[in-house]
């Protein structure tokens, strides 16, 4: 039962996960106010040039748009988009319906 | 390379703002005066950044008895109260913030910042849910991390944005715990408190408040700000400090939880740190005396912050949004903040230069605090002092300048 749960969230975030990157290029680019080119290996800090007041403001906008919270220690734990990517799958898939 | 290169980014920020002529890490004051009055430089110089609400530092009564209770019981307790015992003053002092604050319990700590350690990792742990304002003190940040319990941020002073973070956590188990500060320390702006304590009781979450800048300062009888705002009755934790209104060192909690003493031996910071010596103990119980029985001195900080608000104001300063004992200037960079705050310090005027990460919105603060104590003459050679170097460094113009006529 509980694999079969898993399994069915796998496809989800199959077809989710590529929609969701387009979905944060999107964010990313309403926070830095110009267009930027991501890909799961960018790192948010250092590809991206934003200051940790810069981080803070997205990650808002992020938890906005998906409607989660996203914890202090899981955000100090996310460095690259796929880091991210993963972390918003989590907390999705961890909140009740 | 040493095992602290790892800080090298800090020390070149650091590096560069010390070569520009200051380092408030090493601002020597040769001697201090009064509340008000120090040498910095051999200069004499108005105190106007020291949290020195009431201006109590100084109080002929305080000092007394500081004297006092060192003489008889002298200068230290060397550890701490589960090892070395309690005295009289420690049990004197909770029995007297409980009785001010009208609450069944009262804990007291060595400093400020161990009473939010304590507090934050005691109440909750694992499994439990801490929301926290964005723009919380340090001392929050870091109690949130010893506990182990999830820390979500909401938006400052946002009781939607709280609201809505705490509706996600519908379903899910542990205790809510809600923090906020009664006056926020950068800006000086005051918390929402009204429209939390509706989310707190709609929600079922706790709520502490951190009075640290707002004891002696705000409310009928110098509570805080859940005394002004009128939700006593809703804030379940209250914390605070002796470092500020008081006019010593030292922190505090007052509580009604029936069973709050189980805190003495789960609060680390508490257990495993010396007690308050004597004479600071003694003296912060004379402040809380002088406190609530001259509230001529609430009056008149709350004079001297208007008169230094409306003062900056009128010359055109973009300061926070409320006339708090704290009032912050707000400069447009780093390099304009650094000289002008060394112009004020020269001219004798010393206040704080807060800069990023410990300003909320990266923003460049020239902070100031208003004392009591101040004379209406220092607040106006204050002002005075900020409209010449205002004026020197092409911040004013002209016609501001003509609307603050009064400097």
């Amino acid at each position: 039962m509980r694999q079969d749960h898993q399994l069915a969230l796998v496809d989800n975030n199959a077809a989710d996960g590529r929609s969701m990157r387009a979905d944060i290029a999107s964010i990313f680019e309403q926070v830095l106010g110009h267009p930027v080119q991501i890909g799961d290996n960018t790192d948010i800090v250092e590809d991206l040039g934003m200051d940790s007041l810069g981080v803070m403001n997205f990650v808002m906008a992020i938890e906005d748009f998906y409607d989660i919270s996203i914890p202090l220690d899981r955000i100090a734990q996310i460095e690259t988009v796929g880091d991210l990517v993963h972390a918003v799958e989590d907390l999705r898939s961890g909140t009740p319906a | 390379m040493t095992i602290l290169a790892k800080h090298a980014g800090l020390k070149q920020a650091y590096d560069a703002l010390c070569e520009s002529g200051v380092d408030p890490a090493h601002m020597r004051f040769d001697a201090i005066l009064s509340p008000t009055e120090g040498v910095l430089d051999g200069r004499r110089t108005i105190l106007m950044g020291t949290n020195n609400y009431l201006g109590l530092t100084f109080d002929a009564d305080c000092i007394e008895k500081a004297v006092e209770a060192t003489r008889s019981q002298g200068t230290g307790t060397t550890g701490s109260r589960m090892a070395n015992g309690t005295y009289e003053g420690h049990w004197l002092l909770e029995e007297a913030l409980a009785k001010f604050y009208a609450r069944r319990h009262a804990m007291v700590f060595s400093t400020g910042y161990q009473a939010n350690l304590g507090m934050l990792s005691g109440l909750v742990g694992r499994g439990d849910h801490l929301m926290l304002d964005a723009d919380s003190h340090a001392s929050i940040y870091d109690g949130s991390r010893l506990g182990g319990a999830e820390v979500i941020r909401f938006r400052h002073n946002n009781p939607d944005d709280l609201y809505k973070r705490l509706r996600r956590l519908d379903g899910a188990p542990g205790d809510r715990l809600i923090v906020v500060e009664g006056i926020y320390s950068m800006l000086g702006d005051t918390a929402p408190l009204k429209e939390i304590a509706a989310v707190k009781r709609e929600t079922g979450a706790y709520l502490l408040v951190d009075e640290a800048h707002s004891l002696g300062v705000l409310g009928e009888t110098g509570r805080g700000l859940a005394e002004a705002a009128g939700v006593e009755a809703d804030v379940d934790f209250i914390v605070g400090t002796f470092s500020k209104s008081l006019g010593s060192v030292g922190g505090f909690c007052v509580s009604d939880s029936p069973d709050f003493d189980i805190m003495r031996i789960v609060c680390r910071p508490y257990m495993f740190t010396a007690s308050l010596p004597p004479g600071v103990v003694a003296s912060t119980l004379e402040a809380l005396v002088k406190l609530q029985a001259v509230p001529e001195l609430r009056a008149d900080l709350m004079r001297n912050a208007r008169r230094l608000y409306d003062g900056l104001q009128a010359m055109g300063f973009q300061t926070g949004p409320e006339a708090n004992p704290i009032v912050a200037v707000s400069m447009p960079d780093q390099e304009t903040a650094v000289v002008f705050w060394k112009m004020l310090i020269e001219a004798g005027l010393y206040l704080n230069l807060a800069v990023p990460p410990a300003t909320p919105n990266n923003v460049m603060l020239l902070r100031t605090s208003v004392s009591a104590a101040h004379t209406t003459a220092q607040i106006d050679t204050a002002l005075e002092i900020f409209a010449d170097v205002g004026r020197r460094l092409g911040f004013l113009t002209s016609d501001r300048r003509r609307a603050g006529g009064a400097v």
